[in-house]
């Protein structure tokens, strides 16, 4: 998929980012683009700034420094139409963050009604298209906490992709299910990706990067340490820190 | 009727015939201080815990920042105040000093429907702040990640959750109201305790008025119990949920054959 990389536009630039709580700096100069089609893996150690760097891409975090473009318009600059951005740009959290006071539909459409102003109806339709998808259709009665966390996070994928975005972006999707319910959820991804969805996915699961990604984005103490294809990444890795990281997950 | 051969439950039922009437309007008019006092409270309660959690950036703009943080000390003293002084003592204040340093001739009525109204804006205002912090911050990032406004997250997301968190303390208000609307009877309003007072005074029977007035409050109090209880069921939903098997309308159990337990027993 990089051999036409060449002639698309990036989705979303990441220009010099940084991010800085208090005295500690989480995030330094980060760049990567995103272009259409891209399935990016960010892997890294606990801490290394993984999350952090999905959500200053969400700008649910306020980046201390540096740029984000997305289709080419500084959103740092343009705050006013932040959640006009928010809207193309959809989200799947590791808690799932369901609304716990809808039911399953009605998470599904909330969005399309409250910020793309669609006609109710229209909106059932697109939620319905989108949990059939996912699998959960059945469910659209249900409320969240009546789902296992499987079924949330197929919902909550259903979620962002009614909101029909540009990108979709997964803060470790799997990290908080059962090993059971893990595979349920990697299958709507993988489906995802080969039909062409732009993702970033923040993910501790290696196979399931490997197969899927186009580009891994290795991330060390704030920093982008490697970048490359899976097959680069996981046969030739070039850093040391790469390597060590590599390893200690070939060991378990 | 020789009054004086009268037992206890004698006097009751007298009682009861003599000023039955006047005393169930005085219950009338403590339920409706306490229902629109207890109304008015939340709403001020709501809009003073929603200001107060508006978040505040360093990015934000001075003005902005400035008003809020004057707000938030307006707030602060109201609460602190009206919390921390009796209702009594605010009725009297309220009722001789509007007249006494402004001119204004409040009904005692009306001043009794404002007393009631901010003294309980004052504790629903950090009910209101306790539900809305109890609300895990991911319903908020969920919702902003959807790209909706923080008028929107609150009023679609947060609110909704936070209100039925907080309802115990609706009805705990509720319940206080009707019972401590009774120290307005030192403004002169005739609620219950006021009714019941005077009817007792004319015969100098304390014990049987009040025995009555008793148990009015209690059925009151009761009966806004269950109210509170029922509305409580109602926002909780089913316990169960149907699966919608088809996409086809007509096949969807809950369109076609409405559970009977739900709605149909308290209706809409």
């Amino acid at each position: 998929m990089e051999n036409n990389i060449e002639n698309k536009k990036p989705i979303i630039e990441v220009k010099h980012l940084g991010k800085i709580f208090g005295t500690n700096e989480v995030l330094s100069d980060i760049d990567f683009n995103t272009y259409p089609g891209d399935v990016i893996c960010i892997i890294g150690a606990s801490g290394s700034g993984k999350s952090t760097l999905l959500r200053c891409i969400n700008l649910l975090e306020t980046p201390t420094s540096g740029n984000i473009l997305f289709n080419g318009t500084d959103i740092l600059s343009d705050i006013k139409n932040v959640t006009k951005y928010r809207a193309k740009v959809g989200m799947v959290f590791q808690q799932f963050n369901l609304f716990d006071n809808m039911t399953v539909i009605e998470n599904c459409m909330i969005g399309m009604v409250k910020v793309l102003k669609k006609p109710k109806d229209e909106a059932r339709k697109i939620a319905m298209k989108y949990l059939e998808k996912v699998g959960m259709d059945p469910y659209i009665n249900a409320k969240p906490s009546q789902l296992s966390g499987g079924q949330k996070q197929r919902v909550a994928i259903a979620r962002a992709l009614a909101m029909e975005p540009s990108v979709l972006l997964f803060d470790e999707p799997t990290s908080a299910l059962d090993p059971q319910m893990v595979g349920e959820v990697l299958k709507v991804m993988r489906t995802l990706a080969k039909e062409g969805l732009t993702m970033i996915i923040v993910t501790h699961e290696m196979a399931f990067a490997r197969d899927v990604s186009t580009r891994i984005v290795f991330m060390d103490r704030g920093v982008i340490a490697e970048e490359g294809t899976p097959e680069e990444f996981f046969n030739n890795p070039k850093g040391q820190r790469t390597k060590e990281f590599l390893s200690r997950f070939r060991d378990n | 009727m020789d009054l004086s051969s009268l037992s206890f439950f004698g006097w009751v039922s007298f009682l009861l015939n003599e000023y039955g009437g006047l005393l169930l309007k005085g219950a009338g008019v403590t339920l409706l201080l306490a229902i629109v006092g207890t109304f008015i409270g939340c709403i001020i309660g709501l809009i003073i815990g929603v200001i107060q959690t508006i978040p505040v950036d360093k990015n934000d703009n001075i003005i902005k920042r400035v008003i809020l943080k004057i707000l938030r000390i307006i707030f602060r003293i109201y609460i602190e105040v009206f919390r921390g002084t009796p209702m009594i003592v605010q009725a009297m204040i309220f009722y001789y000093g509007s007249a006494q340093m402004f001119g204004i001739d409040l009904s005692a009525m009306l001043a009794g429907f404002i007393v009631v109204s901010i003294n309980t804006g004052a504790y629903m205002a950090e009910s209101v702040r306790g539900g809305l912090i109890s609300i895990d911050k991911g319903q908020t990032e969920g919702a902003m990640a959807i790209g909706m406004t923080h008028w929107q997250t609150m009023s679609n997301v947060v609110l909704p959750q936070a209100l039925r968190n907080i309802l115990p303390q609706i009805g705990n208000n509720l319940i206080i109201n009707i019972k401590d609307t009774s120290v307005l009877n030192v403004i002169s309003v005739t609620e219950l305790f006021f009714v019941t007072k005077s009817a007792a005074g004319i015969y100098y029977r304390y014990f049987e008025a009040f025995f009555i007035a008793s148990a009015i409050y209690l059925v009151m109090t009761l009966a806004a119990s269950f109210i509170i209880r029922v509305w409580e069921r109602k926002l909780d939903g089913p316990d169960n949920y149907s699966l919608a098997e088809t996409n086809d309308p007509m096949a969807d159990p809950c369109g076609v054959f409405p559970d009977k337990k739900r709605g149909a027993k308290y209706g809409k």
